[in-house]
């Protein structure tokens, strides 16, 4: 059965502006993917609560303000408190490399920092699926 | 609810009946893809279905939709009433890819767990809504949810599958837009039962609700009613002049006030979406329409009609994909090939497949359960 891959393209924190996201958000269109783009400012509540009602195959959060440390294992942990355990979540944005064994650790599949090709993100994806 | 494996359909309709967010997801994403495992579920929900009052809201791109839709949710849940809201964005026809931004407006409700937003593509359907809509609206009612408040794509001026879908359909204009010619048109402009000017903080707005009264004024003269009450096969007003004395609009109405006819016109409401101003009275609007069609009996009479559509529409597309599996699957693509040529006319192709059709009895007999997507490659 073919199926379209759905993926929720969630801002958390507070950031000021979302172009990286947007760019993301595009490539996954033209990569024939469903992108549910919620714009700035979300809580991990709203982004889980979006996740779950989209019933999207991914999480793909940006973040540029230094708080991923906090906020991306703050979504795994509701995801895991709903027992939602067939997303994938991944990240990006300005995140030092240092932080990428702890985001992994804490359930983000992988983090695509500035200058990753936008290909690279597709195919991670597309090989990833959980479900 | 467990994604792998066939759901138990007794189990899914409870989960569904219960609220259940994950379960109410899932069966929409199913129902959007034709997931066959899903249809034993749906064929149990449909009698747990017809209570929720569907409402439409449409308009052109930027018109203020998804705000007007976010404030509406809100106005309806301080009125005690859990909302379902499916929010559709249109499917690029090259890759099939789509960026559904409707949420983006509807923030505010994200952690109430009184309303459900639902994104959907329209996945190739070009009236301004997506195929599985009609399901989603189903699972959405089945879950409780009391009013379901779609918003079609932006459209243009011929989309209006949202009158086979919707209860009341609100139309949402904004001052700017081109000048009265566009108020007499057929189409897009002909389907509201409650007419809104938003962005009326602008300049023109009022104009805009003068062309848009003087545009149903006309259309209750010369028809007696609104173009959807004819196609709906009932007077959408109680009483119109043109129903009491044929083609004379004014013959009819001799003994009473002339201008009596204007109370009975759908309202046209002026909104600011983004401040709120003018929700409340437009949710009154909705609410009073959804009195008079239920005091009318035109709720039934519309919701059959609507009936009818689906049922053809669907029919017709598993006619054609059992059809496509079949063995006039391959003397289709030759006759297209013959048409493509000119070899063959497309009546004379037709005829041929009629003469398959009826000499192979049912279309139906001896496929089983193909699916439109499977049958379609």
């Amino acid at each position: 059965m073919e199926r379209t891959i759905r993926v929720l393209v969630a801002k958390p924190g507070l950031d000021g502006h979302d172009r990286g996201a947007k760019v993301i958000a595009r490539a996954l269109r033209d990569a024939g993917m469903e992108v549910v783009y919620t714009g700035l400012r979300q809580t991990p509540e709203q982004i889980v609560q979006a996740a779950v009602q989209e019933d999207v195959d991914v999480i793909a959060m940006s973040i540029l303000s230094g708080a991923h440390n906090h906020l991306f294992p703050r979504v795994t942990e509701l995801l895991a408190e709903k027992k939602v355990d067939d997303v994938l979540v991944i990240g990006g944005g300005v995140i030092p490399e240092g932080d990428y064994e702890f985001l992994k650790s804490k359930g983000i599949a992988a983090i695509f920092g500035p200058g990753t090709p936008t290909g690279t993100t597709v195919e991670f994806i597309r090989t990833h699926l959980k479900r | 609810m467990g994604d792998r494996g066939a759901p138990d359909p007794e189990g899914v309709v409870a989960l569904i009946r219960a609220g259940d967010a994950r379960t109410i997801a899932r069966a929409i994403t199913r129902a959007e893809s034709a997931d066959p495992g899903v249809e034993a579920a749906l064929r149990l929900l449909h009698r747990h279905t017809g209570k929720a009052h569907v409402v439409g809201v449409t308009g052109p791109p930027g018109s203020g939709k998804s705000t007007l839709v976010d404030k509406l949710v809100k106005a309806y849940r301080e009125r005690g009433l859990k909302v379902g809201v499916v929010a559709v964005d249109p499917s690029s026809p090259y890759t099939g890819g789509a960026v559904l931004g409707d949420r983006i407006r509807m923030q505010g409700r994200a952690l109430d767990e009184g309303v459900f937003i639902r994104s959907l593509a329209t996945r190739g359907s070009l009236g301004g809504l997506s195929k599985a809509c009609a399901e989603t609206v189903r699972i959405l009612d089945a879950a409780g949810y009391e009013r379901i408040v779609i918003e079609t794509v932006g459209v243009g001026q011929s989309e209006v599958d949202i009158v086979k879908l919707a209860d009341s359909v609100i139309l949402v204009s904004v001052p700017g837009l081109g000048d009265d010619i566009q108020a007499i048109k057929a189409g897009v402009m002909e389907i509201g039962d409650v007419f809104v000017v938003n962005k009326a903080d602008r300049d023109g707005a009022d104009r805009v609700v003068r062309e848009i009264r003087a545009m149903l004024e006309t259309a209750w003269v010369n028809t007696g009613a609104g173009a959807r009450a004819i196609a709906s096969g009932g007077a959408h007003h109680a009483a119109s002049p043109a129903n009491t004395a044929a083609g004379a609009g004014t013959a009819g109405a001799q003994e009473e006030d002339p201008h009596a006819f204007l109370a009975k016109l759908p309202p046209v409401l002026k909104t600011v979406a983004e401040t709120g101003e003018g929700v409340e009275p437009l949710v009154d609007a909705i609410e009073a329409h959804r009195a008079k069609l239920l005091e009318s009996g035109q709720l039934e009479s519309r919701r059959k009609s609507n009936a009818a559509a689906e049922l053809k529409a669907a029919l017709a597309a598993r006619v054609l994909a059992r059809l496509e599996a079949g063995p006039a699957g391959a003397e289709l693509l030759k006759l297209a090939g013959e048409l493509a040529t000119r070899e063959r006319d497309l009546y004379d192709a037709l005829e041929t497949l009629e003469e398959i059709l009826s000499s192979s009895g049912s279309p139906l007999a001896g496929q089983s359960g193909a699916s439109p997507e499977q049958a379609g490659d």
